[in-house]
């Protein structure tokens, strides 16, 4: 198993090397002076020529890319345009504003979607399975940030039970240790705090999480179907073994696996998601904070958030691929 | 497979004709023309007519393309022209009325001629950067596909090296990607569709790759390699058409996505800025601020947003199952 997981983080390597050329690229690529670029418009030519001096901007390309990746392997990823805080530094302050909206979607999803996808998987063809399908392709077409506005309108708005916007309301005075509210609330024991942080992530992730709920519902009706017509499940049954013990030990374990695959690769799409959903909820994460660099042009920012979303994502792949190891005996032989 | 034909039948077997023709020994009537080799593209296209949710998908899809052609004739105003201005206060904009329908935006355009043309430049958007995605993924998939499949060791290093950055590319997500190409291109209708089309390369790639492996190991292509015939040519002319399908497919569910998309990108701030072209997601951002009195004009391009994705949804999901073998009883 080690030796599985040690292959696994080597594969990461090339991947590593690969996206930093291409933001090392990107921020040449784009429009005019890359000094300009990462100081922003209304840069002074003082600072742009310092900017130049620093990066190195006349030297040869594959120099100033060696000293790219050095800065990135000291941890130095740049400044906001803005105010010139380390993207480090945001990037960590707003990772668990999104991580913890991110997780709560995923557990909707998989808590609602792989019940709903095995039950219209038992029932196909009935009334059920209908529903869950055409609601999953309704789900899919609806626009994540369409859904945000519209869930606010009609809970926040209309009918006042759900907040509408941050992650806690202001006039609860909470004591946070990790910056993940919830969890915040529970350690210090500030109930009122962690249901109201609760509170507030009930609509963000409820927009969040449709489209991986959808995907994943589609994903376990069509492979629970696919492995009740296998000959081991008619053994199974026809040895007398109860429904329960078949679907939960034969079908149940096999139909799994290209759930989790599916589920590691929406990951990818909830930071994307959470740009837009954060920004309908003012939730103050890293998808609302890069909505704001798009919107100001903060290279910096963009270049350093695209890099860390990228290595969780690839990250939460690694774990999925072990999750599978463990599920399927057979993975982790091959 | 020769089909022993009857003396009128002419040339191919139509699928009209085909139940009606003896020989079938057995089965239903569509069972006996399948089995006689009707072509898989006929065959699909038999299956979809069958199935309603393909009815209502190519419904809504050529309803769509409707009102994006026929646009200057559904309406008699021009997008982005105000009005009647005077009428917009800062907390109401004006309702239906006999000239305007579905009342005014927060600018004081026909709330209608904006959605109709709006459907215009989704569908212009959508078909442009999918048929982007699929240009470039289709070659990078083939190229991957066709070295993998019958290049032997130095083909397999081939399609290596490129399903490697292919990975790379998937290792973005989608929506990221699209705001850094759309970021080096500045502000312009073609940067929203080559950023959207370059964030379906990696899709299209993939799948196209896949199946084409698939097929390099079936008999046939053993056949063509045994009859001595050249590389390219196998690939060129059995490979590649013969898995190109799914590809096909994954082009119509494309669509739907690329049509969100584009409204995402201008939801970001990253679309045209050009007040003259309507556009749904523009829309949305712009409905924003007066969501609490006037809903309407969020949902309207929402809910139009949302039923053409679902029309390319359905018929794309449709389509995949008509073409699949294993669906074809």
């Amino acid at each position: 198993m080690l030796r599985f997981v040690l292959r696994r983080l080597g594969l990461l390597v090339p991947v590593l090397i690969g996206l930093s050329v291409l933001l090392f690229a990107w921020v040449r690529a784009l429009p005019g002076d890359p000094a300009r670029a990462l100081l922003g418009e209304r840069a002074t030519p003082e600072a742009v020529a310092r900017v130049r001096e620093a990066y190195g901007f006349d030297d040869p390309l594959w120099q100033q890319y060696f000293r790219y990746v050095g800065s990135l392997l000291r941890g130095d990823f740049g400044s906001s345009v803005r105010d010139n805080r380390p993207v480090v530094d945001t990037f960590l302050e707003k990772f668990p504003a999104t991580a913890e909206l991110a997780i709560a979607a995923l557990l909707i999803a998989v808590v609602v979607g792989v019940p709903l996808g095995y039950l219209a998987a038992r029932n196909q063809g009935r009334l059920l399975d209908t529903a869950v399908v055409s609601g999953s392709l309704l789900g899919v077409a609806t626009p994540v940030f369409f859904l945000a506005i519209l869930l606010k309108l009609v809970f926040a708005t209309w009918l006042g039970w759900l907040p509408s916007s941050l992650r806690q309301d202001v006039t609860i005075d909470a004591t946070h240790v990790t910056n993940f509210y919830v969890l915040d609330g529970i350690l210090t024991r500030e109930w009122d705090a962690a249901v109201n942080a609760v509170a507030h992530l009930i609509l963000p992730s409820i927009a969040l999480a449709t489209i991986p709920l959808a995907i994943i519902v589609r994903i376990t009706r069509a492979s629970v179907a696919e492995v009740m017509n296998e000959d081991f499940v008619r053994t199974a049954e026809s040895k007398g073994l109860s429904r329960r013990v078949v679907s939960r030990r034969h079908v149940l374990r096999n139909a799994l696996l290209p759930v989790v695959t599916t589920i590691g690769l929406q990951a990818g799409l909830l930071f994307s998601g959470a740009v837009l959903t954060e920004t309908v909820f003012g939730l103050q994460g890293i998808g609302q904070y890069l909505f704001e660099a798009i919107g100001r042009r903060d290279y910096p920012v963009l270049q350093g958030y695209i890099l860390f979303i990228a290595i969780i994502y690839s990250l939460i792949n690694l774990l999925v691929d072990l999750a599978y190891g463990v599920i399927d005996p057979r993975v982790r032989v091959s | 497979m020769t089909i022993p034909l009857p003396p009128s039948g002419g040339g191919a077997v139509s699928p009209e004709s085909a139940p009606g023709t003896p020989g079938g020994a057995t089965g239903a009537p569509d069972t006996t023309a399948e089995d006689r080799g009707v072509s898989l593209w006929r065959g699909a296209f038999r299956r979809l007519r069958r199935n309603p949710t393909a009815i209502l998908g190519a419904v809504i899809v050529l309803a769509f393309i409707a009102v994006a052609v026929l646009a200057p004739l559904l309406t008699s105003y021009e997008p982005g022209a105000a009005q009647d201005a005077g009428e917009i206060t800062p907390s109401s904009v004006p309702g239906p009325s006999p000239d305007h329908w579905l009342g005014l935006d927060s600018f004081g355009s026909d709330l209608w001629t904006q959605l109709v043309y709006g459907a215009r430049q989704s569908l212009v958007y959508g078909v442009i950067s999918t048929a982007i995605g699929l240009v470039v993924g289709a070659a990078l998939g083939a190229l991957a596909g066709g070295f993998g499949a019958v290049g032997g060791r130095a083909g397999q290093w081939v399609d290596t090296a490129v399903m490697r950055i292919v990975d790379l590319w998937l290792s973005i997500p989608s929506l990221l990607l699209a705001v850094s190409v759309a970021a080096i291109l500045t502000q312009s209708a073609y940067a929203v569709m080559i950023a959207i089309g370059a964030a379906q390369v990696p899709i299209f790639a993939r799948l196209l790759r896949g199946s084409m492996l698939a097929q390099g190991r079936s008999d046939y292509v053993l056949a063509a390699g045994a009859l001595g015939l050249r590389k390219r040519r196998i690939v060129m002319s059995h490979v590649l058409p013969n898995s190109i399908g799914p590809t096909i497919v994954q082009a119509t569910l494309n669509l739907a996505t690329a049509i969100i998309e584009v409204a995402a990108l201008s939801y970001l701030g990253l679309g045209t800025a050009d007040p003259a072209v309507a556009e749904w997601g523009r829309m949305l951002v712009a409905a924003q601020d007066r969501f609490d009195e006037s809903p309407q004009l969020a949902i309207y391009p929402g809910v139009a947003i949302a039923i053409t994705a679902l029309g390319f949804t359905l018929f794309g999901e449709a389509l995949r199952e008509a073409l699949d073998p294993r669906s074809r009883r």
